[in-house]
């Protein structure tokens, strides 16, 4: 017997932007029935190699086969129709549409009268039987869960009948509970011929899912190794092209409450219901939960962005005022989940980024004026301090990478010695380095040091359990806008957690029953 | 064909965004060198002709630069607004509404006029001419930032209304006795009109007050903070809140720049060439200048060169007609033409075309 056609083969594929090589001669092989983990930090050449690989982008060299066919570049078409079929990290449905709706989009010529509901709807069933891939395909996808989404995603690509499925960091966005089930289905899928390509920057998983793992650093394929041979820390080594040395955080000294939240209620969807917490400086307070259960209406609270409708929010005793300049003066250093397009204005420059919360500051206007000099000078220091790696301060701040972008806006907080810190999703997608200087940021804030900085609280929104409970003191979990009571942190362990942030959410429960 | 974006810094890309408009309007002339030849006259010659009738000589220099003068003001009237991404539309009825206060407060009414000595009367009569531009462009601002109204609508329809009510002041109230039944308004005090550039031209002193209010522009949005604020709201209003920026004063603040600009340019217009308010006083410079702001990239120095092209085409256009025969729409089609292809260049300098 003759070994089996590749899946897919790639040889030689560069990539350049400019001056940047995003993909540099990498050559890969794609066995059919096997799942590959493409592993590598941020910016490593995961997404462009994929989207070289699903027709988005043209490779500037090398060549494509899928099952021993030449793949035309930069054609998603002809992708499509070898059978590669695309999960992207940021799900394309429409919300307003059912689930057999959105299978059916871009399926169902426009000159048939007959529509393809009902064969589609019969291979729908057949994918839940087969991979446990299971949606009511009436629902409406606005109102099912994150996990479900991305099935529904999955099965778009499998009724196109896609032998290849890519997915790109497919457990970004899910509970640990979910992340378990998509790893059945994918088994069950490798286990009936399909062929994966799973794309990710977290070692458990990989090591967890994968036959083979393939490590790509700075647009180079820097190793290849079957994934029974594969070691954690040898894994890390190739992804970052060093070692990591294991967090040591200093000692804390819990103080005085800072932040009390009294039967906090809000609007906004869904609304903050009754919330009560209290934080102390020192104390880093996690907030758990599933993405869209009130962390978002919790950080916009704090952020000034939304007013209290009822109960009692106090900071330092005095009351939390409605407006992001006001909480940025009463000593709130604030931490968005969206930081490109939130935390910072991305066609600015840096250093304007930087100065932005302080335009009242006297060390950076005068009369009206910016000084654009000491603002420089301020921006080249949070730069050096924070370790942002830019070509300046005087570039469009867009430019950067996710992870400098968030150094630069934790630098912008901490340079204004914040009382409270709402740290919201504060290293979501980002590669282990940055994750590890951001973590060292925010547990060094919670100590006061010589140079007169208060020991800061932190009020962390994660949907990462590993951050939670390698970072808090205490942990309390949002669910449908109600938050639980803070527990010590030692009163925890993940699978406690798993549970309690989707065991009263409306899907699973439906689900389970 | 498909768009990807390219990695460049601030330096060449403000250096490449020139170069992708000069050759923009270069392609721009070979485009429309079809329509001239299909309009059956020779292009050289046409073009010599255009080019000669708008920049051949201290004469067609002279009137230019008297086009160009309110041109740079409405251009810069779109800028402001357009940088903090408020659209305005309406500067042709704040540039009527300028026009009329400035007739209102420095007009010879009953053929005297107010009894004030010159210079204050003249700044009065600038200073109401913006306060009533600025004043349009707040209703907009208003309805827009606490009645989610959107401006494009408001400010375009108010143009009808301006042109309305400017229809009415010169067949009423404001209208001229002497100017035996043409509809105009009063005429301005001579004391107040500007002084001539050059003699025997028309070219006035309104174009160094228009070169002033480039500079002034470029300097607000380079090194204030309301500049700071207002570039901040227009490149990502979501942003620009969360980062406690005050949102809604910049955009008043922007709406009052904005207005009082395209105020100015009526202003200037009545003091620098009209003497008074008629209904065609403006062949539509208030759109022109959103032409003008784009072509300029947003950029408030660059105004000024955007404003320069487009006058040269719309005066040079008339001596091409009269040389070669083609109509003067031509110079139109030239300035619709080279925007579109502006536009696509400066696209092109943050992206890259592929065939694939």
């Amino acid at each position: 017997m003759t070994a089996p056609t590749p899946a897919l083969l790639l040889s030689g594929i560069t990539k350049r932007f400019g001056a940047l090589v995003a993909n540099d001669s990498i050559s890969l092989r794609l066995d059919q029935g096997e799942v590959l983990a493409l592993l590598g930090e941020n910016g490593a050449g995961k997404s462009t190699l994929v989207s070289i690989l699903f027709g988005h982008y043209a490779a500037d060299e090398g060549t494509m086969t899928a099952f021993g066919r030449s793949l035309p570049a930069a054609d998603p078409k002809s992708a499509l129709a070898a059978g590669i079929g695309m999960v992207h990290q940021h799900f394309a449905l429409a919300d307003n549409l059912t689930v057999l709706d959105n299978v059916l989009i871009g399926l169902e010529p426009l000159w048939r009268l007959r529509s393809l509901a009902a064969p589609v709807r019969q291979q729908l069933a057949e994918a839940a039987l087969r991979f446990g891939l299971a949606v009511n395909p009436e629902a409406l996808v606005g109102s099912l869960s994150v996990g479900e989404k991305q099935r529904v995603e999955i099965l778009k690509a499998l009724v196109r009948g896609a032998k290849v499925l890519i997915l790109d960091e497919p457990t970004a966005v899910l509970t640990p509970i979910e992340s378990a089930a998509l790893f059945v289905t994918l088994k069950q899928m490798v286990g009936q011929g399909l062929s994966i390509i799973f794309i990710s920057h977290k070692l458990d998983e990989v090591l967890q899912i994968s036959d083979r793992i393939a490590v790509l650093r700075a647009g180079k394929l820097v190793a290849e190794c079957a994934t029974a041979e594969a070691t954690k820390p040898q894994l890390a080594q190739w992804m970052m092209g060093r070692t990591l040395a294991p967090a040591v955080y200093p000692a804390r000294h819990i103080g005085a409450p800072l932040l009390k939240l009294d039967a906090a209620c809000t609007h906004g969807h869904p609304k903050l219901k009754d919330v009560s917490l209290t934080l102390h400086s020192g104390e880093i307070v996690a907030i758990a939960g599933v993405a869209g259960n009130g962390q978002a209406a919790l950080a916009d609270l704090l952020c000034g962005l939304v007013p209290l409708e009822s109960g009692n929010a106090l900071i330092d005793n005095k009351p939390l005022l409605r407006s992001p300049s006001s909480c940025v003066d009463a000593g709130i250093g604030r931490i968005p989940e969206d930081r490109s397009h939130i935390g910072v204005v991305g066609d600015m420059m840096l250093w304007e980024n930087a100065i932005i919360e302080d335009l009242q500051d006297a060390r950076f206007t005068r009369t009206g004026f910016v000084r654009r000099e000491s603002s420089q000078q301020h921006a080249k220091k949070l730069v050096e301090q924070f370790d942002v790696r830019t070509q300046g301060v005087n570039v469009p701040i867009r430019g950067l990478s996710g992870g400098n972008i968030q150094k630069l806006i934790l630098g912008r907080v901490l340079s204004r010695k914040p009382k409270l810190i709402v740290a919201n999703q504060p290293t979501w997608g980002l590669d282990v380095g940055a994750v590890a200087a951001i973590h060292e940021r925010l547990v060094a804030a919670c100590v006061a040091d010589a140079k007169g900085s208060p020991a800061a609280g932190v009020l962390l929104i994660s949907e990462d359990l590993e951050e939670i409970m390698a970072l808090a003191d205490r942990i309390a979990v949002m669910s449908r806008g109600q938050l639980s009571e803070a527990r010590p942190k030692s009163e925890w362990t993940l699978e406690l957690l798993g549970l309690a942030m989707t065991a009263s959410t409306d899907h699973e429960v439906t689900r389970a029953a | 064909m498909r768009l990807e974006p390219k990695l460049v810094d601030a330096k060449s890309q403000t250096r490449s965004i020139a170069v992708a408009s000069f050759s923009a309007i270069a392609f721009t002339l070979v485009i429309v060198s079809l329509l001239v030849l299909w309009a059956g006259a020779p292009v050289f010659a046409a073009y010599a002709a255009l080019f000669k009738g708008g920049f051949g000589d201290v004469f067609a220099w002279s009137e230019t630069l008297t086009r160009a003068t309110p041109l740079i003001l409405t251009g810069l009237a779109a800028t402001v607004a357009f940088k903090a991404k408020l659209w305005n539309i309406g500067a042709e009825g704040q540039l009527y509404a300028g026009a009329l206060a400035a007739v209102a407060v420095g007009g010879l009414h009953g053929g005297e006029g107010f009894d004030v000595a010159a210079p204050i009367l003249f700044s009065l009569m600038i200073l109401a001419a913006m306060a009533a531009g600025a004043v349009l462009l707040m209703i907009a601002a208003v309805l827009k930032t606490w009645g989610r109204v959107d401006e494009v609508v408001v400010t375009l329809l108010m143009n009808f209304i301006v042109l309305l009510l400017v229809s009415w002041m010169l067949d009423g109230p404001m209208k001229d006795p002497a100017a035996m039944g043409w509809p105009q308004s009063v005429a301005l005090k001579p004391e107040l009109e500007l002084a001539k550039l050059i003699d025997q031209t028309r070219l006035h002193t309104g174009l160094l007050i228009a070169f002033g209010a480039s500079a002034v522009v470029w300097v607000i949005f380079r090194f204030t903070t309301f500049g700071f604020a207002a570039r901040a709201v227009g490149a990502n209003v979501n942003a620009a809140r969360f980062l406690g920026l005050p949102v809604a004063r910049t955009a008043m603040l922007t709406a009052l720049l904005s207005g009082g600009l395209a105020g100015l340019a009526g202003a200037i217009e009545v003091a620098g060439r009209t003497s008074y308010v008629t209904l065609d006083m403006s062949p539509g410079y208030g759109y022109s200048g959103i032409v003008i702001a784009m072509l300029a990239a947003l950029n408030p120095l660059a105004v000024v060169p955007a404003a320069i092209f487009v006058a040269g085409m719309l005066v040079g256009a008339d001596s091409m007609s009269r040389a070669v025969g083609v109509p003067t729409y031509i110079a139109d089609v030239i300035v619709a033409v080279s925007l579109i292809a502006v536009l696509v260049a400066t696209m092109l300098t943050r992206y890259r075309l592929r065939w694939k």
